[in-house]
């Protein structure tokens, strides 16, 4: 059990953080490539500009999360991120 | 695990020893960011490395992709001139009309000035079939069938054995890691200008570590560049959530495949036959509009049927953009119905990144410092991966014995770096020699590829790495050396021939192999003279200290560059 406790203690922030640049960053990366189709240019425009932009967001997230203090700190900030672009994404989804 | 990885002198209140995980719950002692994305950068370096090896290495050799092909294909003469688009488009669709009368879609790409063939590729049952022809008989070329530089083309983006695509997500997963390694590359190195001047050698890990700065700096943009792009070149196929969310039907994204692509999907087919079309005509139109030598290819959509469709598609070897630019006309009368020249703002940036990661648009002064970029790319990759046992072999506790980890990491460089060489080499070796009618030859000189490598790597498993290391480099060295030689007993188009006759794609492809020869030999030379300094353990054991290979030479990386960097100090 003590184990346990300390593993998850000296490896759970890694853990966390590598799981919130794969996958978390690739999210963000998706909701930004989703909310750029609400831009006022044409469909096909829009969507291209989305992807073209999406692997710059990808890639910052990922620095984020390794560079901030903690593992918290890297979730919190994905998710401040993440809301405007959130929105954005779903004003395309429900229209 | 992440503490291990200091490359550049810590901030003074950092100990390269706190893990991250203590420094979470004690923020006073967080380490600095330098610190933390050096940790970043040595670790998706790593883990992605030897795969972005490959792909760098094999992505560097398909910019001369036609000569290689050209290479491969002895038997088809050097064309003395390039063949009349008008000319040959009509054999090649009558070609088709007999492999191929079924398919709803054919492409057909013609000769130009740096492919001797002409190649199509069409939609069969449930995947896409192609075949290379002959421009002066307009027939499929029967002998010493090869994949020629394609091969490594598609390597490069999709890997091999794997279905297409996991290995296209594969290789953009390490696509994105080697953005990541980059851009923490970048903030690791606050002096990274400075470093670029500054070469320290002879001096082990700091040598290794100047090389591998003045190797990333100096390709620095295209590096980036060529990563970006790499990512835009698959990016519908990796995000394509804005896709789904903004189009609804079909016909929608086909809206948005026609500003991507002159392979635009098919109409339905009427279901009543007719006969195609004379080609010629519309293709001396797209010539007064593009220029002689400006068709590219020619695809064609439900062949036989009335609702036929004839694209001419302008090629891209002589414009920055692999943005469609065509002229379609009605596949039965023969009347231009559209003539696409520009696409919207977003869709021309992508064909411009797309452009730039291919680079057809170069001439060869410029395709040469193509190369020459993507082999330092390729040299920094290389570095790296060495870098990271160089620094551990120096704190190793038994030096005799390191742990698994490190006996990974160094087996596996041996077989990713020395192991791919004597592969590549490998594989013209079995072009010149598998028998010119064999059944599948064109599989099997890929499957002896994989045989030589995965050779190298049980070779690399077994032997002393040090020994390793010099054993496949100089192996390596002859094959390469040896080829021109082969060449030469194999074909009437060795070097000497070629020199006289003027041959230049097949002096210079000989050339270069010897050129590539004589590097892998001065590695092998300076790996094998290299003695470790300052660790008295293994200056004991005097005849060959096991674990000593990783210390490959300086020289790899200057050899790569043309020494140029390395000359600054």
């Amino acid at each position: 059990m003590d184990t346990i406790v300390q593993l998850t203690r000296s490896f759970g922030p890694l853990v966390s953080r590598i799981v919130a640049a794969l996958f978390g960053g690739y999210v963000l990366a998706a909701l930004a490539s989703v909310a750029a189709v609400a831009l006022p240019v044409s469909p096909s425009e829009a969507v291209l500009t989305g992807m073209l932009a999406s692997f710059a967001v990808y890639a910052t997230a990922v620095v984020w999360v390794f560079a901030v203090r903690s593992a918290w700190r890297a979730w919190a900030g994905l998710l401040v991120a993440a809301l405007p672009l959130g929105l954005a994404a779903w004003s395309v989804w429900v229209r | 695990m992440v503490g291990m990885g200091a490359i550049r002198i810590m901030p003074a209140n950092t100990s390269p020893k706190v893990p991250v995980s203590r420094a979470a719950r004690k923020p006073a002692k967080a380490p600095g960011i330098r610190q933390t994305m050096s940790d970043l950068h040595i670790w998706t370096g790593l883990l992605a490395g030897w795969i972005l090896y490959a792909m760098f290495l094999t992505g560097t050799a398909s910019y001369f992709r036609d000569e290689i092909s050209q290479w491969m294909r002895p038997d088809v003469p050097a064309q003395s001139q390039l063949a009349d688009a008008a000319e040959l488009a009509p054999r090649l669709i009558a070609a088709m009309e007999v492999i191929a009368p079924m398919s709803p879609q054919w492409s057909i790409s013609l000769p130009d000035a740096r492919n001797n063939t002409a190649s199509a590729f069409w939609r069969g049952g449930r995947r896409f079939e192609s075949a290379t022809f002959d421009p002066a008989t307009a027939q499929t070329i029967g002998v010493r069938e090869s994949i020629g530089g394609e091969f490594f083309y598609r390597f490069h983006f999709q890997l091999h054995y794997l279905p297409v695509l996991w290995g296209r997500w594969l290789a953009g997963l390490c696509g994105m890691f080697m953005l990541v390694a980059i851009i923490s590359g970048v903030i690791t190195h606050k002096k990274i200008f400075i470093d670029f001047f500054t070469f320290r050698g002879g001096k082990g890990q700091r040598s290794w570590l100047d090389a591998h700065n003045a190797l990333s700096v100096l390709g620095l943009p295209f590096h980036l560049m060529i990563t970006y792009t790499g990512l835009v070149t698959l990016m519908l196929m990796y995000m394509p959530w804005g896709s789904n969310a903004a189009f609804k039907d079909a016909a929608q994204r086909q809206a948005m495949q026609t500003e991507l692509s002159a392979f635009v999907r098919p109409g339905p087919p009427s279901g009543q036959k007719a006969e195609l079309a004379p080609v010629a005509g519309m293709i001396q139109q797209a010539q007064a509009r593009w220029g002689h030598d400006g068709v590219g290819s020619v695809n064609v959509n439900n062949p036989g049927d009335a609702a036929a469709r004839i694209i001419v598609v302008r090629a891209d070897d002589a414009r920055v953009s692999a943005s469609p630019q065509y002229m379609m006309f009605d596949g039965v009368g023969g009347q231009l119905l559209q003539i696409k020249d520009r696409v919207g703002a977003a869709a021309e940036t992508r064909g411009v990144m797309y452009a730039l990661h291919l680079g057809r648009f170069s001439d060869y002064p410029l395709r040469w410092l193509y190369f020459l970029v993507s082999l330092a790319g390729t040299a920094m990759v290389g570095t790296g991966l060495v870098m990271w046992t160089v620094k551990r072999r120096a704190k190793l506790p038994d030096p005799a014995r390191p742990y698994f980890g490190f006996r990974l990491v160094e087996r596996l460089n041996i077989a990713a770096i020395a192991g791919l060489s004597v592969a590549m080499a490998a594989f013209f070796w079995g072009n010149r020699l598998l028998p010119a009618a064999m059944a599948d030859r064109k599989v099997w000189e890929v499957d002896l590829l994989f045989i030589v490598w995965g050779a190298t790597l049980v070779y690399a498993l077994l032997r002393p790495a040090k020994r390793a290391w010099v054993e496949l480099l100089w192996l390596a060295a002859a094959l390469l050396v040896l080829l021109p030689l082969l060449n030469g007993i194999t074909t009437d188009r060795g070097l000497w021939h070629s020199l006289a006759a003027g041959d230049w794609l097949f002096a210079g492809f000989d050339l270069t192999l010897l050129a590539f020869g004589g590097l892998h030999a001065l590695l092998a030379i300076r790996t094998q003279r290299h003695q470790p300094k300052a660790r008295p353990a293994a200056r004991k054991s005097k005849p060959a200290p096991p674990a000593a290979g990783a210390h490959i030479p300086l020289s790899h990386a200057q050899a790569a560059v043309g020494d140029p960097v390395v000359e600054r100090v």
